[in-house]
């Protein structure tokens, strides 16, 4: 600790070069923690829905169970897609901090194109769903998962058009701070919701559909 | 120097320099990450569906495999590390994981016991918790 306020030449009081002395943080680092604080509370959000799920992972009504449902050829194409989305929206933050406006387009489109394919295939997949009889009023266990997964679904719709507006914001006003704040604040998001994604597919369909 | 002063926001990254060191460390940041998720995927869901495993143990197996993976994420591509200008992020994530394991493992204990101290017996408790 010392060390390091030596090494910023803070004194030799213990405190970290990060409690302030040097006044408040700067906005954009504002910005992001309050953000962060909020994605934390949205994953507490989802943790109740995992534990319903698992609570009633099991009661079925004597409908369709998960191994009957589920088609892991199809979840492992949503996975890849939204991995790779969450891998250029990397690519993306890395445009915007170059300043690039063809490469952070290019970014954003990539994003949403993965995204997009992500959200046809779960749509799809609740769609043969319900078409097979398996809807969310058939079991306790298809409400969880419908209120589950969908959740999720709803979370990266979200995003997509959030997505969709900051291109509409870097092309009328350019990279403003307020912009970049924004723009740090939907990466963020993205990445929160592939994590999300990481447990969705772990629970509800690897464990669930064995 | 400017750049320690003071907390890094989530999602910032570490590497000081130009501007362009700063994208190629933050470009094989991605990659690593990339690279690693997608073997902690593929694991995943080879362990989901091989017979060579032992079966018990595969639930277990997922779950580890499921945490690195979002470990794997934290780090690179949401950039939360253990560094002295990040703890603020680091405190808050804590938190949530607290509260997480909280509300799942609790919900997962009472209601187990509820099930164990209200049905009369298995086959019951079978049909009870099929509607």
């Amino acid at each position: 600790m010392s060390a390091v306020a030596h090494a910023h030449g803070h004194g030799d009081h213990g405190v970290p070069p990060s409690t302030s002395a040097d006044g408040p943080a700067p906005k954009r680092i504002i910005v992001a923690y309050g953000f962060w604080i909020f994605l934390l509370s949205d994953i507490i959000m989802f943790s109740a829905l995992f534990a319903t799920y698992a609570v009633l992972a099991t009661a079925t009504n004597g409908g369709p169970t998960g191994r009957q449902l589920f088609d892991y050829r199809n979840v492992a194409i949503e996975t890849g897609a939204l991995l790779a989305s969450s891998f250029t929206c990397g690519m993306m933050a890395l445009a915007v901090e170059a300043e690039s406006r063809l490469w952070t387009y290019l970014g954003a489109a990539v994003t949403f194109a993965l995204g997009a394919i992500f959200l046809a295939l779960e749509l799809h997949e609740f769609a043969s769903m319900i078409a097979e009889g398996a809807t969310p009023q058939r079991s306790a266990f298809l409400s969880a998962f419908f209120t589950l997964v969908g959740c999720h679904g709803l979370h990266v719709s979200i995003g997509l058009l959030w997505l969709v507006v900051m291109m509409v914001q870097i092309w009328a006003k350019g990279f403003r701070a307020t912009i970049l704040r924004r723009l740090a604040c939907f990466s963020l998001f993205w990445h929160a919701l592939d994590i999300i994604w990481v447990a969705v597919f772990t629970i509800v369909y690897l464990m669930g559909g064995r | 120097m400017e750049a320690n002063l003071h907390d890094r926001a989530p999602g910032d990254e570490a590497a000081p320099g130009s501007r362009r060191h700063q994208i190629i460390s933050g470009l094989q940041a991605y990659v690593i990450g990339l690279v690693l998720a997608v073997l902690l995927t593929a694991t995943s869901f080879w362990a989901a569906s091989t017979n060579l495993l032992w079966a018990p143990g595969i639930p277990i197996g997922l779950a580890v495999l499921a945490v690195a993976q979002m470990g794997i994420h934290l780090v690179f591509f949401l950039h939360i590390t253990t560094g002295p200008d990040n703890t603020n992020n680091v405190l808050a994530l804590a938190f949530g994981v607290l509260i997480v394991a909280l509300v799942v493992a609790g919900s997962l204990w009472i209601m187990a016991n509820l099930n164990a101290n209200m049905m009369p017996s298995p086959e019951l408790m079978n049909m009870q918790m099929q509607h």
